[in-house]
This record gives C-alpha cells, sequence and structure tokens, in this order.
C-alpha cells in the first residue's frame, strides 16, 4: 500500500487533540499517521506555532497533510505554521474547514484507501456543507 | 463506448439484515466505507425502501444513514469486481463488523 495523507490534529485543549487522535486510530486504525497537538507550553489552554509545525513535520507525507482545528486561534496559527515550511512542503498541506473530531475520523478514513490531498480535505468539509 | 454497456451487465446485488445492535453507527460506517474503497467497481447502499442509493465509499454518507439494527441493507455494485464486492460487503454487515487483520 503505497503511502496515505497524515492528519494533524490542533486543539487549544491538549486532552481534546489527544482523545480526537485517539478516536481515529480507534475507529480507523493505524495505517494513517495522526499528530496532535494542543496547549500552550505553560500547560494552559492555547495553541503554538512551533508545536504545530513539529506535529506536521512528526507525521510528513509526500502525499500531504490534511490539519483539523477546533476555535479561532487554532486555524490562524496552522495557517502561519503552513507558511513557515519551506515552500514545496506548503502545497502540500491543508488546514480543513470542518469539525474536529469528525472531521479527522472522516479525513483519516478516506486517508486510508489511498486518496490525494484534495479528496481527504473535500470528505472532511462535506460536514460543515450539509 | 460499448465498454460502458458491460459495466452496465456486470451490475450485482446482495442484501442483508442489519445485527449491530446500535445499527450503523460510526465504528462500523468506518469498517464499511474503508473496505468497499478497496474495489474499483462503483457501490452503492441502501436500507430496503429508501428512495436513494447512497455511495458506499462515502463515510459521511454512511453515517447519515442512520440504518437501524434489524433493518435491511441493499448492496448494489457496478464494475469488474462488482461480484467480489458486494460478497464482501454482506459478509461485513452479516458477521457484525468483526475487527479483521488487514
Amino acid at each position: 500500500m503505497s503511502d496515505t495523507v497524515s492528519i494533524v490534529i490542533v486543539s487549544h485543549s491538549q486532552d481534546i487533540a489527544k482523545g480526537a487522535a485517539d478516536m481515529v486510530r480507534q475507529m480507523v486504525g493505524d495505517e494513517v499517521k495522526v499528530a496532535f497537538c494542543g496547549g500552550n507550553p505553560d500547560g494552559g489552554l492555547g495553541t503554538n506555532v512551533p508545536r504545530i509545525l513539529d506535529a506536521i513535520e512528526a507525521v510528513w507525507s509526500s502525499k500531504g497533510v490534511a490539519i483539523l482545528v477546533d476555535l479561532g486561534g487554532a486555524e490562524i496559527n496552522s495557517e502561519m505554521a503552513v507558511e513557515m515550511l519551506p515552500p514545496e512542503r506548503r502545497e502540500c498541506v491543508v488546514v480543513c474547514n470542518a469539525p474536529i473530531v469528525e472531521g479527522a475520523v472522516m479525513a483519516a478514513t478516506e486517508a486510508a484507501g489511498g486518496s490525494s490531498l484534495e479528496k481527504v480535505r473535500a470528505v472532511a468539509e462535506e460536514l460543515s456543507a450539509s | 463506448m460499448s465498454d460502458s454497456l458491460d459495466f452496465e451487465a456486470n451490475s450485482v446485488k446482495g442484501s442483508v439484515k442489519l445485527v449491530h445492535v446500535v445499527g450503523m453507527h460510526a465504528r462500523p460506517a468506518v469498517k464499511l466505507t474503508k473496505l468497499a474503497k478497496r474495489f474499483k467497481s462503483q457501490i452503492t447502499l441502501r436500507v430496503t425502501g429508501a428512495a436513494d442509493w447512497i455511495d458506499a465509499k462515502s463515510v459521511a454518507k454512511v453515517m447519515a444513514m442512520r440504518a437501524a439494527r434489524d433493518s435491511i441493507i441493499e448492496v448494489e455494485a457496478i464494475g469488474v469486481d462488482a461480484k467480489a464486492a458486494v460478497a464482501a460487503l454482506v459478509a461485513l454487515i452479516a458477521e457484525d463488523f468483526p475487527d479483521v487483520a488487514r
């Protein structure tokens, strides 16, 4: 089986990020790489650009990385992290406009079948459209 | 274009009772979708009597079926591996979505 799109989960809460990642691993399996990050360096709620970058690097795939976020800052910081990637990697990472838990499970299910990043994103975002 | 006619001829149907205790919830939907994606055929599902057939490879649509326990699920596949696809999906549902080693 060829490489699959990887998933990064970015929440303000480490617990939520970890819980969403656990759901992906248990429901979809481990053929899709999943990283998560949440909370600020002081242990409080928040998101942090270097941690998001680390998470993207940890699961890097040539097929791309789909990021699922929760509220405002998670999205802004994720977009900032994407901008800080080397130019050739930037276009292989997308921030999905989808609910974090459902989006992560559905994106991972799609990714497990070997789908492209565009298809994975479209499936995650199907939830917001309806 | 005569190929498309051959594909039409390869349509295979099956039906199976959903025995899962809480119906088609998230985990079974993920398993079903993942299995469906292994086949090249176009695969659709519906609860018997439902107006619309839905794409078995779309996890969002399979979850949204909200098929209840004891409902009959119809499976239809069109394509080169249609027969195997229907057999595999019917078996998955009939055997109550066992955890399988990949």
